[in-house]
């Protein structure tokens, strides 16, 4: 089954995103976890996002869009990434979810829709 | 029709449990098992009962199950369904005498941490014993529409997350069991009083009793699963003793023993000298033998509350609730004085007991028991006005009676 693995970080942690030192804790915690779902062959996609400030939400309204500053939902806790993953079930994809270095603030699993490509 | 309504009651979680643990679709195997009785029905009278019928029943449910995955494969994930198929080919054919029982793995789905805990008990009494919604939505105190779709909707989970039906590994394991054993005991539970034991109708304890022995013989190197089975067992044991003839609420000091089932008592005992030689305590087992020696005291005469207070503090370590500190706090006054008792209530968190009417209940009797009329008074007023049983209602008021005169 595929999954899509969604990330969730801290305000804090989407901050010192932007000083991307290589030898950085947060980075080299991410590097490791990277390396390591990838070599394991279940990684199908996925990226990294840039931090909610960078986002802009567009909604329609009678015809009209209206475009806004922001991610779509205001709260402490923001995607900051996301794996599409192929693993057997549901157990696997939640001990993928629980190695990310982002888990103590939450990793939600989602089965995604069968493709209709 | 005898033996169609036989097989399927015996049987009805074990062929769903195999019909459901390829594709992880718990309500088309319930489906495609309803369609094959319903076949059964029409010829079985005809041809005769087959010499295994629930190998037949088996057959005609997976042919079924393929149909669908025919049907629905065009439009949804081909590549899944055709894998299913395969595995359904591939599977132990109708001519196989021996289904493996995969029911173990049914109560692990049913019990996943990515399962409400609300829905856990409900999904297995259905799935596991084959109750119907409505049955199950009397006892859990919701409609029986409300209970319905809330069971669709976790089988829908079930299936739509991969919810695999598999017996976890060791890590695992003791985490997940005690998901089980909750949501067994919580099934047990419905319909009740928690703290007072009080039966207030439409329970499903025999069916719960009925998940406990299944899950012990699947599991019977596991202590808690006999000490789960062995719990249950001794408070449905009181069960006819717990009402006076009027219906009044009798407490276990003055039920009368005579009334309590014998054999009951006896498998109880069993089960949990059973569970104790297997050397992994557990809260159940505690729970068991807080039971056990109450009885023990009724029966022989001579409470050792020592013993039980010992027990209780075993518990509170084990399993930190709200219920387990009030029950506590009891045990402690019996052996040590209501004031070691009420010392112990006043530690828990107001905030946590405030709407708890057994909290209130304890702490009035407690109080009486201090020589704090006043206090017990007022205790008792806000207990009362908790209760939700009458027949408990009935008790306190009664109690509160006894300060006055």
């Amino acid at each position: 089954m595929q999954y899509a693995i969604m990330f969730y970080e801290t305000e804090k942690n989407f901050e010192t995103r932007d000083h991307r030192e290589d030898d950085s804790e947060y980075w080299g915690a991410w590097r490791a976890y990277i390396d390591e779902i990838v070599a394991s062959g279940v990684v199908r996609g996925g990226a990294g996002l840039h931090a909610p400030q960078a986002a802009t939400t567009v909604r329609l309204k009678d015809g009209q869009r209206h475009v806004q500053d922001g991610p779509f939902a205001a709260a402490k806790e923001q995607l900051g990434g996301f794996f599409l993953i192929e693993v057997p079930d549901l157990d696997a994809a939640l001990s993928w979810a629980a190695k990310a270095p982002c888990a103590p603030t939450g990793v939600e699993v989602r089965p995604t829709l069968p493709s209709q490509m | 029709m005898q033996p169609v309504e036989q097989a399927v009651r015996m049987s009805f979680g074990r062929l769903v449990a195999i019909l459901a643990s390829r594709g992880r679709d718990i309500a088309a195997a319930e489906d495609a098992l309803a369609d094959a009785v319903l076949a059964a029905l029409e010829r079985w009278p005809e041809s005769g009962v087959p010499a295994a019928p629930e190998a037949w029943l088996v057959a005609v449910a997976r042919r079924r199950l393929t149909d669908r995955f025919r049907k629905t494969a065009a439009d949804a994930a081909l590549e899944q369904s055709l894998a299913i198929l395969s595995d359904l080919a591939a599977a132990d054919g109708p001519e196989s005498p021996h289904f493996p029982d995969e029911r173990l793995q049914l109560m692990f789905v049913c019990a996943h941490p990515a399962i409400d805990p609300g829905i856990r008990a409900p999904l297995m009494l259905q799935t596991v014993l084959g109750l119907d919604a409505a049955r199950i939505a009397g006892a859990f105190l919701v409609s029986a529409p409300t209970m319905g779709q809330r069971l669709v909707r976790a089988k829908a989970k079930i299936r739509d997350a991969g919810i695999p039906f598999i017996v976890p590994e060791p890590p695992d394991l003791p985490e997940r069991l005690a998901s089980v054993l909750e949501a067994i005991y919580a099934a047990y539970g419905s319909g009740w009083d928690e703290f007072e034991g009080i039966d207030a109708g439409g329970g499903l304890a025999g069916e719960a009793i009925w998940l406990g022995r299944v899950l012990a013989s699947l599991m019977p190197a596991d202590a808690e699963a006999h000490g789960l089975l062995a719990l249950m067992l001794y408070c449905e044991a009181r069960r006819r003793a717990r009402r006076d003839a009027k219906g009044h609420y009798v407490p276990l000091s003055d039920q009368d023993t005579t009334l309590w089932s014998q054999p009951m008592l006896r498998e109880a005992e069993a089960r949990l000298r059973q569970a104790a030689a297997l050397g992994a305590p557990g809260r159940f087992q505690i729970e068991a033998a807080i039971q056990s020696a109450h009885a023990g005291a009724r029966l022989v005469g001579a409470p050792d509350a020592h013993v039980i207070a010992r027990l209780h503090e075993r518990l509170w370590q084990l399993a930190p609730r709200v219920g387990v500190a009030v029950a506590r706090a009891v045990a402690v006054a019996d052996a040590e004085g209501p004031e070691a008792g009420l010392s112990l209530l006043d530690e828990i968190d107001p905030g946590r007991v405030a709407a708890y009417q057994p909290f209130h209940a304890a702490r009035a009797a407690l109080l009486r028991r201090a020589g704090r009329g006043d206090e017990a008074l007022a205790a008792y007023a806000t207990a009362i006005a908790l209760a939700t049983d009458p027949a408990v209602g009935a008790y306190l008021e009664q109690q509160r009676r006894l300060i006055l005169s």
